[in-house]
């Protein structure tokens, strides 16, 4: 620790702080541009400028000096370091009018207008007038993507765009050509970026040269309500926060939440909001002679009840889908409790996780933080980088931040760090587990092994015997021990670990999901949302859903549900946080929240639901799941149910892993409704070469 | 500077591979760093691929070389737009850079610039039969033979509107041509001749020695002088001890009177140029046999302690 003054202040600080840092621990603003917490230090726009008593007679830098380096006073003082004398006002307006040369006065067109650094600075720290009457300079706008566009004249590099590409994402596609004026912020020839943060760097920019390309002239941030919510794109649940102008969904952002997602979100979190608008389900359908027509609710929910009564209990069932949150699955699954029904899944994609397995056996245990302290991490049937992509930014965070062996098993895809690879499939892992392969003993000696599972090793027919293996993986080279556990299932389904939780499977003598899905398995099928089934001929299926997506393709009676955005909804994540979804926007037309859809279809059933709103229902969850009602925090599992699931064993087939998403862009009924995820999706499949706009 | 760019896609050629000389060249530069910072090696690598390429560095060898160190390929063509030698479009077989930087400038750069533009017309322009090319560039480091031009690899110095509108005739008509100054001179000798250092007697051994039997004559004689003048001093004192004289100023408190007594006007009033009592304040600054030196020499001003005197530096 180091003490030093700011301001008058006398402060103890981390000799290894930067000035900048110590002065923001000390309660005084610096304002900055290339600066970031999270990213590597630049020190090219001056704007964090102030004057350091006894150092060098002139401004200086102070996110680029520690304070380790200033020296003591004569007799011994802390250091002195002011931040509003009047040298540092000269400094910061010289720089801000330096800056201001050649940045166009667009402001009025310019979509960073109202949430733009460099105009809340300029307004802070920069005088009223321009002395500068000669031309400004011009420069092209590149084309980087079908998400983020430009409009070069802006930039100030800061190259915090750079930094984070290359840094953060691992995909060094930006940089700056040219030196000087004349330096260009561009990708090699202009091609699109191929990072799934990609989007990040609109946030980063601290002007408007990096803007929304979907969002662009869309809307003012004044003019948006901001709701704070949970993701749903994938298993993270990363903090978002979901900008609406009246019923529409605008444009979604990050949020801080330093335990899951730092402050990323992947393109698909952040560009999805126009498949919130396309191909949405606004009324009731019912199918007659084969073909879909509207209906009223009354008219949808007589159709059911006719079925439904007309059919046995175990010929009826439920497949919950990936989106789903837990009122829904809980109100379902007491719909199905109450017409007697064994057949229920939450698990669509067949995973092979129980509930019998324990929590343990279901939860990404180390947790997401976790990965900073792993010194091995094994990945097994998983390619991170598109089932969790801030997840697997973590991962590359820590390999940065030291060393750290890393193993996969699996394809071998690029994950933007280098990995040792081991093997495609499962025998690989058996080798492991026989100690006949060196990675065994880098995961022993290690102190935090860290062992992903993924679900392209569980949707498999032998995925509980994967599911065995890694579990034994994990208990013979030591990963679960007091105060770590980390056997790790990655998930990527945001409904998942809910509907774990809930004990969504099958009850006794129940079909799972593949089975009910099966020809002449059922005549009633409710599909909460559920759109990767394929639901074979025969059954009646209700599809309860927000897209006219596959389950609505081949619905019999649809009924219009409310988005993850038009919802009060929990969501649990791969690491087991519950977390509460808000509703930043209404349904369309006549779409509800699902839990009213299904208490009012209960009634018509002749099986009511024991609540009346939403809060009722939450009462009645927490009643029995107490483990729901305490939000934001992280259910932890008993590693002793490992040992078990490590014990049931089971043959492996030879097949290798294939990860669980084969198209990032497109792996929920929202993404797939959106054309900016379609682009996208074309774009990495290479079928598109756009040009530049 | 101006905005570089790639050149179109109309001269790029489709690929680029080190021959199997300079190959075997780029990894010995490889080899010179340490494992992981290969990626040091880039601007050897690019200069090379540049020879190679005729003087230009097509958007292959930008991919070549990227690929040869394992780095992004926005990387290297961060650097190869950053540097200025690295051209970015085809020069001519001879391509011309003229030096425009202050020293030349004043030796009439601009009149070469104007004779370039004349015969080939604006910079970057290869001419017709793809011979020539200029650009104007910063220093290149030939300021005492300004002003001056890089022609390929050679410099070619103490240029003439003529002496380079002949040289450029004789490069176009595949004559030799004489490297360096164009003026006659061999290197950066005074053009017309010796200036200094011209008395033979420098270089006929008769001076060898003078300059330290210099030192010990001047010594003797400054000593001689001084105790002269200590005579003399003491003789002038008792002299005004013996007059009423009226109270003296006290030294030192009026400076607009120090500033007035100026060595000229102390000359002018029949006293030594420097008073005694000034010498002995500046004597642990200065080496005191300089300034017995300088007043030998008729009370000439110092200048920091050193005689001005132009032709001391010659003798000595």
């Amino acid at each position: 620790m180091a003490k030093i003054i700011v301001d008058g202040k006398e402060i103890d600080v981390p000799a290894e702080f930067t000035l900048l840092q110590a002065c923001e621990e000390a309660g005084a603003e610096i304002p900055r541009f290339c600066y970031h917490e999270r990213l590597s230090i630049a020190g090219n726009c001056r704007m964090c400028l102030v004057e350091v008593k006894g150092g060098p007679p002139k401004p200086v830098a102070s996110c680029a000096m520690g304070v380790r380096d200033l020296r003591p006073g004569p007799n011994g003082e802390p250091p002195v370091v002011f931040t509003r004398s009047p040298m540092v006002k000269r400094a910061r307006e010289g720089v801000m009018e330096f800056l201001l040369i050649n940045h166009p006065l667009d402001c009025p067109i310019c979509d960073q207008g109202g949430e733009c650094d460099l105009q809340d600075q300029a307004m802070a720290y920069g005088v009223d007038t321009s002395r500068y009457a000669e031309n400004k300079r011009a420069v092209e706008d590149k084309y980087i993507g079908p998400l983020v566009k430009t409009s070069m004249n802006r930039c100030i590099h800061c190259t915090r765009c750079i930094r984070f590409t290359t840094e953060v994402a691992g995909v060094p596609d930006l940089g700056a050509i040219g030196r000087g004026e004349d330096m260009e912020i561009t990708t090699y020839l202009e091609h699109a970026m191929r990072s799934e943060l990609q989007g990040n760097v609109i946030d980063l920019c601290p002007v408007g040269a990096l803007t929304s390309k979907p969002y662009a002239f869309q809307a003012r941030p004044w003019e948006l309500t901001k709701t704070e919510s949970i993701d749903v794109m994938d298993g993270l649940g990363s903090a978002i926060r979901v900008d609406a102008r009246g019923r529409e969904v605008m444009r979604i952002l990050p949020r801080t939440n330093d335990a899951v997602n730092e402050e990323w979100i992947s393109d698909k979190t952040r560009f999805i909001w126009d498949g919130l608008r396309r191909q949405r389900l606004d009324r009731p359908y019912l199918r007659e002679n084969g073909k879909l027509r509207p209906a009223s609710w009354n008219e949808a929910f007589a159709a059911i009840a006719m079925k439904v009564k007309a059919a046995k209990p175990e010929r009826i069932g439920a497949i919950v889908g990936d989106l789903a949150s837990v009122e829904d699955s809980f109100a379902l699954k007491l719909l199905m409790e109450k017409l007697g029904s064994a057949n229920i899944d939450g698990r669509g994609d067949g995973t092979a996780l129980d509930p019998k397995g324990g929590r343990a056996s279901y939860l990404f245990n180390a947790t997401i933080a976790g990965i900073d302290d792993a010194d091995a991490i094994l990945i097994v049937g998983s390619n991170p980088r598109i089932e969790g992509s801030v997840l697997n930014a973590r991962i590359r965070k820590r390999w940065r931040s030291g060393p750290v062996s890393i193993g996969l098993i699996g394809e071998a895809v690029d994950l933007t760090y280098p990995y040792e690879y081991l093997g495609a499939g499962p025998a690989t892992l058996t080798d492991l587990v026989n100690g006949d392969h060196s990675f065994t003993k880098v995961l022993a000696e290690a102190k935090r092994p860290l062992i992903i599972l993924g679900q392209g090793a569980l949707t498999r027919a032998d995925g509980a015997a994967v599911q065995a293996l890694a579990a034994k993986l994990a208990l013979a080279v030591g990963a679960v021990k007091d105060g770590w556990n980390g056997f790790s299932v990655l998930h990527t389904a945001a409904s998942r670990v809910g509907s774990l939780e809930l004990g969504l499977v099958p009850g006794e003598g129940g079909l799972d999901a593949r089975a009910m899905a099966g020809a002449d398995a059922l005549d009633v099928l409710f599909l909460l949302g559920a759109d990767e089934a394929e639901v074979a001929p025969g059954a009646f299926v209700v599809y309860q859903g927000t897209h006219g997506d596959n389950g609505a393709h081949r619905a019999d009676v649809i009924l219009p549900g409310a988005a993850y955005t038009e919802k009060s909804g929990t969501y649990v994540n791969t690491e087991g946080r519950v977390q509460l979804a808000n509703r930043a926007a209404f349904p369309p037309g006549d779409a509800r929240e699902d839990w009213a859809i299904l208490r009012a279809l209960s009634d018509v059933i002749g099986q009511r639901l024991p609540f009346d709103s939403l809060s009722q229902l939450r009462q009645t969850l927490y009643a029995t799941y107490p483990e729901f009602a305490d939000i934001d925090s992280v259910l932890v599992g008993d590693p002793a149910g490992l040992a078990a699931v490590a014990a049931a064993g089971g043959a492996v087939s030879e097949a290798a892993f294939v990860s669980a998403v084969n198209d990032f862009y497109l792996t929920n009924p929202i993404a797939r409704a959106s054309t900016v995820m379609a682009e996208c999706s074309a774009l990495a499949l290479g079928v598109v070469r756009q040009a530049a706009e | 500077m101006a905005v570089r760019r790639l050149a179109p896609a109309e001269v790029q050629p489709s690929s680029f591979a080190f021959t199997a000389e300079n190959a075997v060249w780029a990894g010995e530069q490889i080899a010179k760093y340490p494992e992981g910072r290969q990626a040091s090696a880039v601007i050897s690598l690019l200069w090379k691929a540049q020879e190679q390429c005729g003087g230009w560095l097509p958007e292959a060898a930008i991919r070549n070389v990227a690929e040869l160190l394992g780095m992004a390929y926005i990387r290297v063509l961060e650097v190869a737009t950053f540097y200025t030698m690295f051209n970015l479009e085809p020069v001519g077989k001879y391509f011309v850079q003229l030096c425009g930087t202050t020293p030349c400038m004043v030796r009439g750069a601009g009149a070469l610039r104007d004779a370039l533009q004349a015969r080939f017309g604006d910079q970057h322009h290869v001419s017709a039969d793809g011979n020539f090319c200029w650009l104007e560039v910063e220093c290149l480091g030939a300021c005492a033979n300004a002003p001056m031009v890089q022609i390929n690899n050679d410099y070619y110095e103490d240029l003439t509107p003529e002496s380079l509108n002949t040289l450029l005739d004789d490069l176009a008509a595949g004559k030799p041509v004489k490297i360096g100054p164009q003026n006659g001179r061999t290197s950066s000798e005074p053009a017309g001749g010796l200036t200094s250092l011209t008395d033979p007697a420098l270089y006929d051994g008769s001076v060898i020695g003078t300059w330290k039997k210099r030192f010990e004559e001047e010594e003797a004689k400054a000593k001689a002088a001084a105790e002269e003048k200590a005579k003399a001093e003491a003789a002038a004192a008792a002299a005004e001890a013996a007059e009423v004289k009226e109270p003296a100023k006290s030294a030192g408190t009026r400076p607009e009177q120090q500033a007035a007594d100026t060595p000229a006007e102390r000359v002018a009033e029949g006293k030594a140029p420097v008073s005694a009592e000034d010498k002995t304040k500046a004597a642990p600054t200065n080496p005191p046999e300089e300034h017995e030196r300088a007043k030998d020499k008729g009370a000439v001003p110092t200048v920091g302690g050193k005689p001005s005197d132009p032709d001391d530096k010659a003798k000595g």
